[in-house]
């Protein structure tokens, strides 16, 4: 049982809170990056860490933390980890990649679902659950990232990857741009929506059936 | 000077405006533009913050991160004339200029301006944690494509300022009329606040060229 309660806490970041598609947190980065998919698990990647590093943090400090300043608390400790981040990719990720997420990675400092999971969960809950939780919605967040940026990628640049994937598609490039952006994300959150609905009203059919 | 100024002011609001063509602070964009009323309250705000947050943010990169002679810090810790600041400290610094600058804007507002404090309400401990404030403060300092004197960050940051204001203004006069319309049960809330998002930064690209 303990263990299934473990793995829980891992898995409801994936679908069930989906930071994305569900709680709807984290849109700025995840429409700026989203360019291409390699852009878009950078970005995921980042975060995630982040993530995790200060859900232990402030839930192993949490007790030491007064409740009137435990906003600026949380960020300087976020902002902490988001300058390590940036240092190190800085140096090891090539030039053009860093180029491209720009003043996004120090943004993640403001990122909502960081801000989100600190206050909600890290500060009421043991290192642990806390590490398990912020592993779940960083990689959570990253998939939804991965979705949002294939479709961009493939539909605006006709690549996956980098990767041509076919010679007679004449890419749409306004999907790369600003104004695809948005229209993916709405169409995505559309969709997930309709999915919802359509799972409830079957649920509802068969209910009234066995009645 | 004045026609530099004025072309910034013309680039931020309508060619690279925050929220349609650099996805800052859409997480304000989308909470509090169901309303008119509150998304102009909201966007004072932000400006007002952002105008601040500017100039301050300026002094910070200039005179204390920054390498050189007018490092302030380089006056005690001579080592640090060299190096400079700006690799460890930037993010923190900035977030941190933000935040005690709500905390002091929220103060004196409710003592000096009480009405306008009673309107702003809860909107003002949330501009922290708006990625446009922090995204402006870089992008102010970021030396690209040249370095920003202390009149033109700041009047970069009060124009990022009414741009923001004019993108809520506008979403929020679409949400009070799609608030009204049939749409499908699916897209209704945030998807079709999205595409309609998408929809105006299409309008805007029609800027784009405007301004080189």
């Amino acid at each position: 049982m303990a263990e299934q309660g473990k793995l829980r806490e891992f898995t409801k970041g994936i679908f069930e809170y989906n930071p994305m598609f569900v709680l709807v947190l984290g849109i700025c980065p995840s429409l700026a990056v989203t360019t291409s998919v390699k852009n878009g698990m950078a970005m995921g990647g980042a975060a995630t860490f982040v993530l995790i590093c200060s859900n232990f943090i402030i839930s192993i400090v949490r007790s030491y933390i007064p409740r009137e300043i435990r906003i600026p608390c949380f960020i300087v400790i976020i902002a902490a980890f988001v300058t390590m981040v940036e240092l190190v990719m800085k140096a090891y990720l090539p030039e053009e990649l860093n180029a491209s997420l720009g003043i996004f990675i120090p943004l993640i400092v403001v990122n909502c679902i960081i801000m989100y999971r600190a206050e909600s969960f890290a500060y009421k809950n043991k290192p642990l659950d806390s590490v398990l939780d912020g592993a779940g919605l960083g990689l959570g967040w990253t998939l939804s990232l991965c979705l949002i940026s294939g479709i961009r990628e493939l539909l605006g640049a006709g690549t996956i990857f980098g990767l041509k994937i076919s010679e007679s598609y004449e890419p749409a490039s306004v999907m790369i741009m600003a104004p695809g952006a948005f229209i993916v994300l709405g169409l995505l959150l559309g969709f997930f929506n309709w999915q919802k609905l359509r799972k409830s009203e079957k649920a509802m059919k068969a209910h009234i059936q066995n009645d | 000077m004045i026609k530099e100024l004025a072309l910034i002011i013309v680039s931020v609001v309508f060619v690279n405006n925050f929220v349609l063509s650099k996805f800052l602070g859409l997480c304000p964009f989308l909470g509090v533009s169901q309303k008119t009323s509150s998304a102009l309250g909201m966007g004072v705000a932000v400006t007002f913050v952002m105008t601040i947050a500017s100039a301050i943010t300026w002094i910070v990169y200039n005179y204390i991160l920054l390498p050189g002679d007018a490092n302030i810090v380089a006056m005690v810790f001579p080592s640090i004339r060299e190096s400079g600041l700006i690799e460890v400290l930037k993010t923190i610094s900035y977030i941190l200029v933000i935040a005690t600058l709500v905390q002091l804007v929220e103060m004196m507002l409710r003592k000096m301006v009480p009405a306008l404090y009673e309107s702003l309400g809860i909107y003002l401990p949330l501009i922290t944690t708006n990625c446009a404030v922090l995204g402006v403060a870089l992008l102010n300092t970021t030396d690209s494509p040249t370095h920003l004197g202390f009149l033109q960050a700041t009047v970069q940051g009060f124009g990022a300022g009414i741009g923001f204001t004019v993108a809520m203004l506008l979403m929020s006069g679409i949400r009070e009329r799609l608030a009204l319309v049939n749409i499908p049960q699916s897209l209704r809330g945030v998807p079709i606040a999205f595409i309609c998002t998408g929809l105006m930064a299409l309008a805007f690209f029609g800027f784009s060229g405007m301004v080189q």
